[in-house]
């Protein structure tokens, strides 16, 4: 009887004859394709950092109040503010969120409220919308990394959303929980930091009445790149503590780990309130960038506390910002 | 491949109007309104990127007449190191002047205190020496002297690296790929000197092996 054993070795997997038999020649092309493709494509991945275009405009939200916060500030341009972003869970780069949060959807959405309340509940976005009375606010916003905007907010003082949610004696701290989902999200994908994203705040700031609640901008509901259906705005801290795209809220007796400090503990703290004196490791803070305002402009003045020191300072009364920035 | 006189010619004129492209992007951007939210940032980055990739293109010559024998692309080599400084020069003006508008003692601060742009500060000035030192009346001038002097170019493209690699917050691919590319690079070179020193040995089983 003829046993025909078939071979372990696929015929796609056996070397042609005369690559086999000019394998040192191989080498030596393949070394050279190696370099080259190497200094060439490096080059050619800055190309890539070209500006989003055509930025989508949301819907409208109807029945806002206006307010006189920031009245006297020129706006920075929409489509600065919707294509400009810090949104890793779309990727690093400022114009990933705009190119790739197309596929975040924010209906349906809901809220979780956890930990230290009366009693844990989940709220929808729509309700959200409907929990107190819509405004528009126009707040400065400066990044740790020494830029700012001017952004006319829509949406409610957090605190509105905390008197609903019943938090209990134990509630000291409040958690804001970012959306993890690799379906939707493609950095998530990749462990550059500890997701979810996470961020908190200490009660009283959290009460504050500039802490606000945002669902839209310019009038429209939030784009997906600026964190939609809901996203948290502290004026007086750098922008990465306002968490995006929510999903949880809870209330706990401990100060929370937010993710920037797992990241870099010696770079971000909790407060993370606008301070010039207090330098980051790697730049400066005294100045900033006004985005929007073209190649030709000199960096601002940063402003102690972004400028809302009037209003909030006396949080911080007897508390050494230098150590706990 | 041995390309003439008339060919080298050509071919160092196209690489001459290549090496001017991304500069032509960014008028190009900039007169029509696409350099990003934030024009100065995108400036500084790409100037910043170009020079980083002359510079690995600068030290890709050797390592391309190691491993093919080819060394008439050596002749393209000064062209492309100067782009480098071309583009250094780019990148630090767009930092003196549109990041920080010669705000002295913001910028003698930023150097100091700040270990990515102290990196990329001693890149960029130890680059000098070796753009004016560049010419033909330079290297007779400076004969056997000339070589060890631009050997400052390894030094040079580590901390420029470095500098990328520092600046990023928590992403580190892409200053990733280019320290790989100079990794490559350097390792090209160190592998051939180590078979090299090991050749020389008068050793039977190496002549055996050189004969291929």
């Amino acid at each position: 009887m003829l046993i025909h054993k078939k071979s372990d070795v696929l015929p796609s997997e056996i070397t042609a004859h005369d690559v086999y038999v000019n394998r040192r020649q191989f080498l030596k092309a393949a070394g050279f394709g190696l370099a080259a493709t190497a200094a060439v494509s490096s080059g050619l991945l800055s190309l890539s950092a070209e500006a989003a275009a055509n930025i989508k405009r949301g819907q409208k939200i109807s029945g806002f109040s206006k307010t006189a916060f920031g009245a006297d500030e020129k706006l920075t341009p929409f489509d600065d503010v919707a294509s400009y972003n810090n949104f890793y869970e779309f990727g690093t780069s400022k114009s990933d969120p705009a190119q790739h949060a197309g596929s975040l959807k924010p209906r349906p959405w809901t809220v979780g409220i956890e930990g230290a309340v009366k009693k844990p509940k989940t709220i929808a976005i729509e309700d959200i919308f409907k929990l107190a009375p819509l405004e528009e606010r126009i707040y400065r916003m400066r990044c740790v990394e020494g830029w700012s905007m001017v952004i006319p907010w829509v949406g409610f003082s957090l605190s509105k959303l905390i008197n609903w949610a019943e938090p209990t004696g134990n509630a000291k701290y409040v958690e804001f929980v970012t959306l993890n989902d690799p379906m939707q999200m493609p950095g998530v994908r990749v462990p550059i930091l500890d997701w979810p994203y996470t961020e908190g705040l200490r009660m009283d700031e959290a009460m504050h009445p500039l802490t606000f609640m945002a669902v839209g901008l310019y009038g429209e509901v939030l784009p997906n790149q600026n964190g939609t259906p809901m996203r948290l705005v502290v004026p007086w801290k750098y922008g990465f503590k306002g968490a995006k795209s929510i999903v949880k809220i809870r209330f706990t007796d401990k100060l929370p780990q937010s993710t920037w400090m797992k990241a870099a503990p010696d770079e971000y703290g909790f407060y993370a309130n606008v301070n010039p004196d207090v330098a980051h490791p790697r730049w400066s803070q005294k100045t900033e960038r006004r985005i929007g305002s073209g190649l030709f402009s000199p960096r601002i003045k940063t402003q102690p506390f972004n400028g809302y020191a009037d209003q909030v300072a006396q949080l911080y009364a007897g508390m050494d910002l230098r150590r706990n920035y | 491949m041995q390309p003439d006189k008339q060919q080298i010619a050509w071919i160092k004129a196209a690489l001459f109007v290549l090496a001017l492209m991304p500069l032509a992007r960014l008028f190009w951007l900039g007169f029509t309104d696409n350099l990003s939210a934030n024009p100065v940032e995108f400036v500084e980055r790409s100037t910043g990127t170009w020079a980083l990739v002359c510079l690995l293109v600068t030290l890709s010559m050797t390592p391309i007449r190691l491993l093919t024998g080819m060394t008439w692309q050596i002749q393209l080599r000064r062209m492309t190191g100067l782009f480098m400084y071309f583009y250094a020069c780019l990148h630090f003006i767009t930092y003196i002047w549109l990041d920080h508008w010669f705000f002295w003692e913001e910028i003698t601060a930023d150097i100091v205190k700040h270990p990515y742009v102290l990196v990329g500060f001693s890149a960029f000035v130890l680059t000098t020496p070796l753009a004016i030192t560049s010419n033909r009346a330079m290297m007779l001038k400076l004969g056997g002297n000339w070589k060890k002097l631009h050997m400052l170019v390894y030094p040079i493209a580590i901390l420029a690296v470095l500098h990328f690699w520092w600046l990023v917050k928590k992403d580190i691919r892409e200053p990733l790929l280019y320290a790989l590319a100079l990794a490559l690079l350097l390792g090209i070179r160190l592998y051939y000197r180590h078979s090299r020193s090991r050749a020389l040995k008068p050793a039977p089983e190496v002549r055996l092996n050189q004969q291929h």
